[in-house]
C-alpha cells in the first residue's frame, strides 16, 4: 500500500468542479491571449483555446462518471462539443484565409496595422 | 475506506496539469512558432481529459479534427507568414498589465462559481467503480441522425447537423476562394 500524503487526495474520483476549473483556466488563457497578441495568428490561437475550454465544460456536464443525478446533460454534451469542434475547424479556415489575404495586401500580419476602416 | 490510488484521478491531474501549463505557455510565449507547438500539446492533453470523462468518440475526434486538422492549418499559416520581424512581436507593458488584471478577475469569478455547487463535488469511489464503460459512437451517430437511443424524451440533432454540414461546405469554398493565389493581370491577358 502506498502511503503518500497525497494518497487520500488521489483516492477519490474527481467531480465536475475540477473539470470546470481546467476549462476556466483554458478559457482565461485564451481570452488574455486574444487581448495581448499582436500577431493575427496568435489571436486565432487564443480563440482555439477559448473554444476548447468551453468544450471541456460540455463534456464534463454530460459525463456519467462525474455526476449521476438528473441534472446531467447526458449525450447532449458530447453532441454539442462535436458541433463546436466542426465549427472551430470552419472558423479557423476562414480566419486563416483572411489573415493570408491581409498579409498579401499589406505585407504584415500585425493586427494594429489593420486600421483602414477606423472611424 | 479504500485509500489506494484511484488511477483515473491521478491521470486527470496529470492531463489537467499538462493542459493548463501549456495553455499558460501559449499566453506567455512571444515566439509564434513556440505558441503553435504549445497549443498542440495543450489540445492533445485536453483530449486525454475527454477520454477520462467517458467521451471516447469526442476525444478521438478532438485528436483527429482539432489537433490533426485545424492546428496543422494554423501551423501552415505560421509558416506562410513567418518573416523574421513577425516571429516575435512585443506587446506593451501597459496592455499586459491590463489583460492580466482582467484575466485574473475572470478566473477568480469562474473558479469560485465552479466550487460553489455541491452537486459538482464528484461521486463516491464505490459508485464510480461500479459504472461500466459506455459505448458512445452509436448513440452519438443516432443522435446526429435525429433518433435518441440514449434518452428517448430528448430531441435529436438532425437539423443542426444539416446546417453545420452546409455551413462547413460554404465556409471551405469561401476560404479556398479568399486564399487563392493572385494572378498578375498582365500575364492573364497575354
Amino acid at each position: 500500500m502506498i502511503t503518500l500524503p497525497l494518497a487520500n487526495f488521489l483516492a477519490q474520483p474527481v467531480g465536475v468542479s475540477q473539470f470546470v476549473i481546467v476549462g476556466a483556466i483554458m478559457f482565461t488563457c485564451g481570452a488574455v491571449c486574444m487581448a495581448t497578441k499582436r500577431n493575427a495568428l496568435g489571436i486565432l490561437m487564443g480563440i482555439e483555446l477559448v473554444l476548447n475550454g468551453a468544450n471541456i465544460n460540455f463534456i464534463a456536464f454530460g459525463s456519467p462518471y462525474l455526476r449521476s443525478d438528473a441534472g446531467s446533460l447526458g449525450m447532449d454534451g458530447q453532441l454539442m462539443s462535436l458541433f463546436v469542434i466542426v465549427l472551430a475547424a470552419a472558423e479557423a479556415a476562414v480566419a486563416l484565409a483572411i489573415a493570408l489575404n491581409f498579409y498579401n495586401n499589406f505585407n504584415s500580419i500585425d493586427v494594429d496595422r489593420a486600421n483602414q476602416l477606423k472611424g | 475506506m479504500d485509500t489506494s490510488i484511484y488511477w483515473p484521478t491521478f491521470l486527470f491531474w496529470f492531463f489537467a496539469a499538462v493542459c493548463c501549463m501549456f495553455a499558460i505557455g501559449v499566453v506567455l510565449a512571444t515566439n509564434i512558432v513556440r505558441m503553435a507547438f504549445y497549443l498542440v500539446l495543450s489540445l492533445a492533453a485536453s483530449s486525454g481529459l475527454f477520454f477520462l470523462a467517458g467521451a471516447d468518440f469526442v476525444g478521438a475526434m478532438q485528436l483527429m479534427i482539432y489537433v490533426g486538422g485545424t492546428l496543422v492549418l494554423l501551423i501552415f499559416g505560421v509558416m506562410l507568414t513567418s518573416q523574421a520581424k513577425f516571429v516575435s512581436m512585443k506587446t506593451s507593458q501597459f496592455d499586459w498589465t491590463l489583460a492580466a488584471l482582467a484575466g485574473l478577475c475572470l478566473l477568480a469569478v469562474l473558479i469560485s462559481a465552479a466550487l460553489a455547487i455541491p452537486e459538482w463535488k464528484g461521486l463516491e469511489r464505490a459508485e464510480a467503480e461500479s459504472l461500466g464503460i459506455p459505448q458512445t459512437a452509436t448513440p452519438l451517430g443516432m443522435g446526429l441522425l435525429g433518433a435518441r437511443v440514449d434518452a428517448p424524451q430528448r430531441s435529436g440533432y438532425l437539423l443542426v447537423f444539416e446546417i453545420v454540414s452546409v455551413h462547413l461546405l460554404v465556409v471551405l469554398v469561401g476560404a479556398a476562394y479568399l486564399a487563392r493565389a493572385k494572378r498578375k493581370r498582365s500575364t492573364a491577358v497575354g
